[in-house]
């Protein structure tokens, strides 16, 4: 990964707050003592290279619509296919293959509980597996953003 | 079968504030996949939206104060930036002991999410999720066992799920 000095200072330095102001970026390049246009095009850059996954609002889970997180354990053999199904719900923004019996994970969001329960259970009907349901009870994390140590 | 899914517990809201509006949620719905890269983001919602740049400033404060919004932020992406061994931490911690424990876990600089979350017993065992993340699956391990230290002996037994492949990623969905 070959980032330059202001690619490293954007992605540290704004994972927390990011100036809620007429010209945000402008006030992000006073403080690193670059350009307006500089800042947008790192940005634009970091933003199609994936590094960052886009500029914008974090919200807290749960506060809009419900959601939960859910695991099923698939037969390696249909592994493909039902993850292929899962994926197809819009509802469905993460899908994550993990080393575990429960080896298929995914966060499923709904407009509401009663939904997200329909949603649930559909899944359940058009894969013929069952679903452990693990919603939040409680969120713990103290977000403190995270160090990307630079090495 | 083993499910909760008829009844999911629902997270603790904030304090009995009013929900969301037609106009919030439209601003979630326009920025879930982020903020436009303009001189003036805040005005180019604006406009898309029909309404002053003020409006959406204050709006986003106020669903920032309420903690509907955590951050206004540039999100890395953990896994393209080389943090690529994402290892998601279960525990068996005991259910008196979560609430002063969870914070404790949650405060550790490499824990990215911290949640409590149902048991189902006996297949699923437990409460506690940490998200760890790591460039190597050793230093996944290493923190695990820092974790795992902290807990003590309310540590009633732990799994660590290393994640093999994302299948699927994308920002939050709302359908408006």
């Amino acid at each position: 990964m070959d980032l330059s000095p202001l690619e490293k200072h954007l992605l540290n330095d704004f994972q927390h707050h990011l100036p809620l102001s007429t010209q945000p970026y402008a006030d992000m390049a006073a403080q690193l003592g670059v350009s307006e246009a500089e800042v947008l095009s790192a940005l634009a850059r970091l933003h199609e290279q994936g590094l960052v996954s886009r500029v914008g609002a974090v919200f807290r889970p749960h506060s809009i619509g419900a959601s939960t997180l859910a695991a099923m354990a698939v037969p390696p053999e249909r592994l493909e296919a039902v993850a292929g199904l899962i994926n197809d719900y819009p509802n469905v923004n993460h899908n994550y293959e993990r080393e575990h019996e429960y080896n298929l994970w995914f966060v499923v969001t709904a407009r509401d509980e009663d939904e997200l329960c329909a949603v649930l259970e559909d899944m359940e009907a058009r894969t013929g597996m069952p679903i452990l349901a693990l919603p939040l009870i409680e969120d713990y994390h103290i977000d403190l953003g995270f160090d990307l140590r630079w090495t | 079968m083993n499910r909760a899914t008829s009844q999911p517990t629902p997270a603790s809201r904030p304090d009995d504030e009013a929900p969301i509006d037609a106009l919030d949620r439209a601003l979630i719905v326009a920025t879930q996949t982020g903020l436009p890269l303009v001189p003036e983001p805040y005005h180019a919602l604006a406009g898309e939206l029909g309404v002053d740049a003020r409006e959406v400033m204050d709006r986003l404060r106020r669903m920032q104060e309420r903690g509907i919004i955590r951050r206004i932020a540039a999100v890395p992406n953990h896994y393209r930036l080389g943090f690529t061994h994402n290892g998601m931490s279960v525990w068996n911690v005991p259910d008196e002991r979560i609430g002063e424990l969870g914070p404790r876990v949650g405060a550790l600089d490499f824990v990215s999410h911290c949640y409590h979350r149902p048991r189902h017993p006996p297949d699923w065992p437990y409460n506690l999720f940490a998200m760890v993340h790591a460039d190597s699956r050793e230093e996944a391990e290493r923190k695990v066992r820092i974790i795992s230290e902290l807990l003590g002996p309310d540590d009633l037994g732990h799994e660590v799920l290393f994640s093999r492949r994302i299948l699927k990623k994308t920002g939050l969905r709302l359908t408006a």
